[in-house]
């Protein structure tokens, strides 16, 4: 009988524990929902501008045709934007395979006075979305047609 | 449940199990790793790149889920004392540890030519590289308790619950935080990968799993065995410096 209860009491314990712990954990991610982000999202930049010159990452999608290289060949201009808000960026440099306009960028650099992003460095982002190369050429519809036909 | 937890019918029920799983697990991961490289398709924005995932995903998977699995040992261990939960959850501490090493390092491979870069801090790799030290930290500990006799210490269960904390944390890290790792393709009943790479994700997922079981009950056996050997080595011990 008393095995029961002590069985109990520890299970009861440890739950206790358990939830002050994730509470604890919840309350500290919370905290740190600015801190530990990678990058400032283009609105966050422009609402709440960092001092120029100091090292920050710009994250967002590289705004269809806005991409332009400059006549020297190895400099790039291009429009960072998140659906609220848009910056320029000028990078020199080799950018990375994945980037390109209409993809995610995270760019690491700092915010000239005249509020140009400076990279110095380029990393593409890719989201979660997983296609096979033959379905890219195909419109949403035919893609659609072909998942059904082969599933 | 407390029938798995005596001995000797866990013994009994390891011997078949134990190469079961191997061998069922050997030909599965061998077939669906031969399949992602060879047969699916490469992705359109990544290209070639992709078929690394056959080994990133699985790798995270089992991390994960190990230490998971192990903190549900930790508990089983600390509420109801089972002999058993204690020697499972030392024995899923190494092959986790190794598949958590594995997960950072198919990632920094995968990362340089999607991102451009090696590692980053951002939270995902940050919160799975705690993840790894947690391992190790257990690994210690409970090696630590074994050496001083105190077999049973409740310290490397509490601090194994403790650091579960971290579980999901990771899996939110990508939600929570602007992160440069993707968010999850694959989520509750719905995915965001092609069926073409899903299916031999899932297939890989499942043989490197059963792997990873046929590697805990070794593990499991070894321990017992350790544990009985030392005993008899007391018994012994005890009878001659009683006959003196």
């Amino acid at each position: 009988m008393s095995g029961i209860k002590a069985k109990h009491q520890r299970l009861v314990l440890v739950l206790i524990a358990l939830a002050a712990l994730i509470a604890a954990a919840l309350l500290a991610a919370w905290a740190l929902r600015n801190q530990a982000s990678y990058f400032y999202l283009p609105a966050d930049l422009v609402a709440r501008p960092p001092e120029t010159g100091r090292a920050v990452r710009l994250g967002g999608m590289v705004q269809a045709g806005s991409l332009k290289t400059a006549p020297d060949g190895v400099t790039v201009h291009f429009v960072v934007g998140d659906g609220k808000a848009r910056v320029p960026v000028t990078f020199t440099g080799i950018v990375p395979d994945l980037f390109k306009e209409g993809s995610g960028v995270v760019a690491e650099g700092r915010i000239a006075a005249d509020g140009t992003f400076m990279a110095d460095n380029l990393l593409a982002k890719h989201d979660e979305k997983y296609v096979p190369r033959e379905m890219k050429d195909m419109t949403e519809a035919q893609a659609r047609e072909a998942v059904k036909e082969t599933s | 449940m407390h029938g798995f937890a005596n001995p000797a019918r866990f013994l009994r029920l390891a011997r078949w199990l134990t190469p079961l799983l191997l061998f069922t697990g050997i030909v599965l991961t061998a077939a669906s790793l031969a399949w992602g490289v060879f047969v699916a398709p490469a992705d359109a924005l990544q290209g070639e790149t992709v078929r690394i995932v056959y080994l990133h995903g699985p790798t995270v998977w089992l991390g994960r889920g190990g230490w998971t699995a192990r903190a549900l040992a930790s508990l089983t261990g600390l509420v109801w004392r089972h002999p058993l939960a204690a020697i499972a959850a030392r024995a899923i501490a190494v092959p986790g540890a190794v598949f958590a090493a594995l997960c950072l390092v198919t990632g920094s491979i995968w990362g340089r030519p999607a991102w451009g870069a090696w590692w980053v801090w951002d939270g995902r790799l940050t919160s799975m590289l705690v993840l790894l030290f947690l391992y190790l930290g257990y690994l210690a500990l409970a090696d630590a308790a074994q050496r001083d006799g105190a077999g049973a210490s409740r310290v490397p269960a509490i601090f194994g619950l403790v650091g579960a904390v971290n579980i999901p944390i990771i899996h939110y890290s990508v939600l929570w935080w602007n992160s440069l790792h993707q968010p999850p393709s694959i989520t509750m009943g719905k995915s965001a990968m092609a069926p073409e790479f899903l299916v031999p994700l899932l297939a890989a997922t499942a043989g490197f799993s059963l792997l990873f079981g046929a590697v805990v009950l070794m593990r499991m056996r070894a321990l017992l065995a350790d544990q009985q050997a030392e005993a008899r080595l007391r018994r012994k011990a005890f009878a001659t410096s009683g006959a003196d």
